[in-house]
């Protein structure tokens, strides 16, 4: 098994899409209510698995194109079959996951081993019927849209028209049209005349939930921009422009590099949006610019350690976060396989682990603590024991119901509220 | 002159500087974001992509016999890497 890169569930929550290193997307479907065994409802099996991408060679650079699977975004249902979109540093394709449970038989050309028999020793006709067969789950490319990004694809988003979405890379994002894969419209460029003065990339974009004209982008200086598609075509200047503003006196070698935002997602309900920096998770009203409306400390212990997690690169990890289906609360990853939880009403929070010594089904998860002072009690554990190669990046929770997935490296976990 | 406690993240700074001490003033500056631009790992060229990506594949299969004199897809061989050429069992009607 490869490691997990992304997580995603469908605007049902019956299907859980992940990708993964080596460019496979395996994708779970939740099991029906069944009377004759009741504890498996709500189970994820697998569904269906493909090959997504490829490793390729860019040949001007002389530089490999990994297969890892950055994103996956899910279009919404519109017929029997699921379309999802997959994206790795340079191309994304348009899949199309579909059930076949008929088959045909009684073919008049082909006999059953399909073997085509020759039309003179035909002397009747028959209609072919359909017949039932075990299930099937195919799953197909419909569209590759490639060639658009010079640099490293971070982030896909469908639009709420269900016709266009975006993509965005370090310096550029373009609009797309799901149906058009030989053109697209560049509608941010922060790319600087001269190379030199660049001071900052981008590092996630998203489209409002409701507003089809509106999107958000982050950036590595801890900034995020709201653009209107509507004031231009080309968005390079913001319609908002959200910063918190800085303590000069507090600032330090990493102050940059921590505030380096990493995701950012819309509420549901599209008047708020989260950003997940190094060490916390804020919350942003749309309609206030100056500074977050709640932030929430992840793993603030950290920050005596800067020096040795710059030093193993961790400092650079790019954690995502995710709202509940009421935007009541919040999601994050951390590491030693913990994940934060932060309730937004009662601002209580809990630390979690995935992990398979803490996980035996149906079993209920105990919250964990990280000792920060001398004295370390029973069941904590220090900062210097955690585990940084075991983090947990990415999470995804379902769009209605308390079911949360959880990609701890190369495992995918599945949590639920307990059932009465 | 007042002696300040540092904060966490400045102590953090003062030790990364004694360590590296060459370490660019400018954090965020143009050669950390250069170095998140270009990742990726570079290759020669794509025969030398070719040769790396099918030793990789040859590693998985169980090997008939490793050639520690096989030099291809890692480096550039120098003269000392190649095999000795084996003597011609015909001696050529020009030496001697």
């Amino acid at each position: 098994a490869d490691i997990i890169s992304t997580v995603e569930f469908n605007y049902s929550g019956d299907l859980l899409a992940t990708g993964d290193k080596g460019g496979r997307v395996v994708i779970f479907q939740r099991e029906q209510e069944n009377k004759s065994r009741p504890h498996s409802r709500g189970e994820y099996n697998v569904y269906s698995t493909f090959q997504s991408h490829e490793a390729e060679f860019d040949y001007l650079k002389s530089l490999e194109i990994e297969e890892k699977i950055n994103k996956i975004r899910w279009l919404p249902q519109q017929n029997a079959a699921h379309f999802l979109l997959s994206t790795n540093d340079k191309t994304i394709k348009l899949w199309k996951i579909s059930e076949r449970d008929k088959r045909a038989e009684g073919y008049n050309l082909k006999d059953e081993d399909g073997r085509l028999r020759d039309p003179f020793t035909i002397t009747a006709l028959r209609v072919p019927i359909l017949k039932p067969m075990d299930l099937m789950v195919e799953a197909s490319p419909r569209r590759i849209f490639a060639n658009a990004h010079t640099y490293h694809i971070n982030s896909i988003s469908v639009n709420s028209d269900h016709e266009t979405y975006l993509s965005a890379d370090d310096l550029r994002i373009n609009l797309w049209h799901l149906e058009i894969t030989d053109r697209s419209f560049n509608i941010v460029d922060i790319k600087p005349a001269n190379m030199e003065e660049l001071t900052e990339v981008i590092t996630a974009a998203e489209f409002h939930p409701h507003h089809c004209n509106v999107f958000v982008y982050s950036s590595s200086k801890g900034t995020i921009r709201l653009c209107d598609m509507r004031s231009s075509a080309l968005c390079d200047r913001h319609s908002k422009f959200f910063e918190e503003p800085e303590d000069p006196s507090s600032r330090s070698f990493f102050s940059e590099i921590i505030s380096s935002i990493s995701d950012v997602k819309f509420s549901h309900s599209g008047r708020y949006m989260m950003t997940r920096d190094y060490l916390s998770v804020k919350v942003w009203d749309l309609n206030m610019e100056n500074r977050p409306v709640e932030t929430y400390q992840v793993h603030e212990y950290l920050r005596s350690k800067l020096c040795s997690l710059y030093e193993n690169d961790c400092i650079f990890d790019k954690f995502e976060c995710c709202w509940n289906g009421s935007d009541s609360a919040i999601m994050t990853g951390s590491y030693n396989n913990f994940f934060r939880m932060f309730d937004r009403n009662t601002r209580r929070d809990i630390t979690l682990e995935a992990s398979r010594e803490s996980s035996k089904p149906r079993a209920i998860l105990k919250p964990r603590k990280v000792c920060t002072g001398g004295k370390r009690k029973k069941d904590e554990i220090s900062v210097d024991s955690l585990d940084f190669n075991k983090k947990i990046l990415h999470t995804a929770w379902h769009p209605m119901e308390n079911i949360i997935a959880v990609a701890a490296t190369n495992n995918l976990y599945i949590f639920q509220d307990k059932i009465n | 002159q007042e002696k300040e406690t540092l904060s966490p993240e400045r102590a953090e700074e003062a030790k990364l500087k004694a360590k590296y001490p060459t370490l660019a003033q400018k954090p965020g500056g143009s050669d950390f974001l250069m170095k998140r631009l270009q990742k990726g790992q570079k290759y020669f060229d794509s025969g030398d992509y070719n040769m790396a990506e099918a030793k990789m594949k040859n590693k998985q299969l169980p090997s008939a016999g490793p050639d520690k004199n096989l030099v291809t897809g890692d480096h550039i061989p120098t003269p000392q890497d190649l095999p000795q050429r084996k003597p011609s069992l015909l001696t050529s009607k020009l030496a001697g």
